[in-house]
């Protein structure tokens, strides 16, 4: 390999040598397709018909007169089919899978958006495809289980180690070092070896060309802020790397979880909690004990509830291009609360991070300046969640009512 | 030099065998009475796994002893203090088995200083290929220690002498693809992907993953010099106790 896929210092490809060709095979077919003019455009056109793209921009009238400041613009990446932007990435690595004629995807899932998308595309290109799941999460995100069931994937729980994402991704790297023959493994964000970061962030970056695009047909400049969320890090990146040569200030925002002076946190870059590891193939920064065992994490949305970051976003922020910020639990519920009501827009609780941390710093912005918010993806289908974090009184009594009908 | 060690072995034995215990499993303790059990058994070499929450080529009996052990306290010191113990306590060569978190975290320097002031041999690191692991290979080769080295199946013949440049005292060929602890057939492939592996480096190759008797072992005279045994023992000590591991490894032999 010739470009180990380093980002200042974080990065590499740190694999166990039975993968070495099935990488280089990798690394191979995404610089073909990325040479290849026909490719990008062959994805556009599967964007465009299968999803939703351009996804839309909104512009959010009803909140930016409430803060009387900034005005106040949202990506709709909710929008795309199977409601988060983690498609832009799946159907990307889908292509590249038929170029490559491999038969089989497989994938690791936390809240099971990734998982939910994988199999969608499995479906269409007729892949056979297996999701693994920590036991927990799958206890937790039954709906997004029965949806790739339906979709005719095979959904394994893991039951070792943590039993959530990071315990999903070892296991489906167990899987791909005996399948690798007809086998590719969708990883499912900017994460990971060489070069799954370089590869999730390129075909994210069609968020980031459009919203620039789009924003600058509108108001005739760029915001002065754009605010997205960060778990593994791909819709940040996505949006991100629509700006990186502008006056732009970019914050990512991380789960505080129950607080950050307490560990319940998964706030890799927000803090100095983290230190420089290597970990599921990759150089990052890693919530680990000092001898490098890696920590629970928590937060209320399943998705930014991990361990590493992506090598990319690590080493922005040491560069001081992209500024990382932390949001608790409780805020988050509070700026999802209120865009529901003021707009009409129903934020997944990864995405709220980004809404809340926008909201904060929404005094100290200009009101003849804008802000952008990437909207990654819809809470409506992660009703079980959302209904539990505000602890609905008339939900629950929808449940227990159910559990008896299904007991009678 | 572990190379030579095993060389004046192996004037005496057709094929010599390497134990695998992840340290801290089921405790400490436990751990130097396995490896007492082994060394009287006649093993010629141990490796000891340094636990990781994180171990991605290991197969579910390999992985759950990982979490067992740092569920019951171990710590990268604990281990070392082991490790000290044992190279004292016991004539045969150890190594240290870990992902590379591990010495990385600890400092990589550091990490290889304390093996050779312990009197460890060499260590194997799965995922830590050549390219990421400069400043461990310079250590390693300046202190005197070998860093193992993996063959794979899917191990192109020119990246196999490439890693051969690197390797010292053995090379470790993995039998098949997946991970540790599952089964391997014993077939002429498997001979053939051997001749492969010796014809990119003069080193003794080691043979691992799978196997579990005298006869897997029988199979391996003349095409490997080192047999190594990992999740089956794990498997007999679970089923029957420490003390069972000294026939176990007995009846191999």
């Amino acid at each position: 390999m010739i470009n180990r896929g380093y980002y200042g210092e974080f990065g590499g490809a740190f694999i166990p040598e039975i993968l070495f060709s099935t990488i280089e095979e990798l690394v191979e077919a995404f610089q073909d397709a990325r040479n290849d003019p026909t490719f990008w455009k062959e994805y556009t056109d599967i964007m465009s018909t299968f999803s939703c793209r351009p996804t839309p921009l909104t512009f959010a009238e009803n909140l930016t007169k409430h803060f009387g400041g900034a005005r106040i613009y949202i990506k709709r990446e909710d929008l795309n089919h199977t409601g988060a932007h983690k498609v832009n990435n799946v159907m990307g690595q889908g292509l590249l899978v038929k170029r490559m004629g491999k038969s089989r995807v497989i994938a690791e899932t936390g809240a099971g958006q990734h998982g939910v998308a994988t199999a969608t595309m499995a479906a269409k290109f007729g892949f056979r495809c297996t999701i693994y799941m920590g036991e927990v999460d799958v206890a937790r995100q039954r709906p997004n289980v029965f949806w790739m069931e339906r979709l005719g994937a095979e959904v394994i729980p893991v039951r070792d180690g943590t039993r959530i994402l990071k315990d999903a991704i070892n296991e489906a790297f167990r899987d791909w070092v005996t399948n690798m023959d007809d086998t590719h493994y969708v990883l499912g964000t900017a994460c990971g070896p060489h070069p799954f970061p370089e590869m999730v962030s390129y075909f994210q970056s069609i968020i980031g060309k459009e919203a620039r695009e789009q924003i600058f047909e509108r108001e005739g400049k760029l915001p002065a802020r754009v605010y997205a969320c960060v778990g593994g890090g791909s819709n940040a990146l996505g949006i991100f790397s629509g700006f990186f040569d502008d006056p732009v200030q970019l914050i990512g925002v991380e789960a505080g979880g129950k607080g950050l002076d307490t560990s319940r946190h998964a706030a890799r870059l927000a803090l100095n909690d983290s230190s420089i590891g290597v970990a599921h193939g990759y150089r990052t920064y890693f919530l680990q004990d000092e001898d490098g065992q890696m920590k629970e994490t928590h937060s209320v949305a399943a998705g930014l509830d991990y361990v590493g970051v992506s090598p990319i976003l690590a080493s922005l922020r040491q560069k001081g291009r992209v500024r990382f910020e932390a949001i608790t639990d409780k805020e988050v519920l509070e700026a999802f609360s209120l865009t529901v009501k003021m707009e009409g827009l129903v934020p997944a609780l990864e995405s709220a991070h980004a809404f809340a941390q926008a909201f904060k710093e929404l005094p100290d912005i200009s009101g003849d300046d804008m802000i952008l918010i990437n909207l990654s993806g819809r809470g409506d289908k992660d009703i079980f969640i959302v209904a539990d974090a505000f602890a609905d009184p008339k939900w629950q009594g929808f449940i227990q009512k159910k559990a008896e009908d299904y007991s009678a | 030099m572990l190379e030579s060690y095993l060389r004046d072995k192996l004037q005496k034995k057709d094929i010599l065998i390497m134990t695998h215990i992840v340290l801290g499993y089921p405790s400490l303790e436990d751990s130097f009475k396995i490896i007492e059990t082994m060394v009287k058994a006649g093993v010629d070499l141990i490796e000891m796994q340094v636990p990781f929450s994180e171990p991605i080529a290991d197969g579910p009996v390999i992985l759950r002893a990982n979490q067992q052990a740092l569920k019951g306290g171990a710590t990268v010191q604990g281990c070392f203090d082991l490790a000290e113990k044992v190279t004292r306590a016991f004539d045969i060569p150890f190594l240290i088995m870990s992902y590379f978190n591990i010495p990385y975290k600890y400092g990589t320097t550091r990490f290889v200083s304390n093996m050779a002031t312990r009197n460890l041999r060499g260590a194997i690191i799965p995922d830590l290929p050549p390219e990421e692991g400069q400043e461990y290979l310079k250590v390693m080769q300046t202190l005197h220690l070998a860093p193992i080295l993996i063959f794979s199946p899917t191990t192109p013949i020119e990246r196999m002498k490439y890693l051969a440049t690197f390797a010292r005292g053995f090379i470790y060929c993995i039998a098949r693809k997946g991970v540790t602890g599952e089964t391997t057939t014993f077939s002429e492939e498997l001979g053939s992907y051997l001749s492969q592996c010796r014809k990119a480096t003069s080193l003794p190759l080691a043979l691992g993953f799978g196997i579990k008797e005298k006869a897997d072992i029988d199979f391996l005279k003349g095409k490997a010099e080192i047999a190594v045994i990992g999740t089956q023992t794990i498997r007999i000590m679970e089923k029957k106790g420490i003390a069972s591991v000294e026939n176990f490894i007995r009846s191999l032999l």
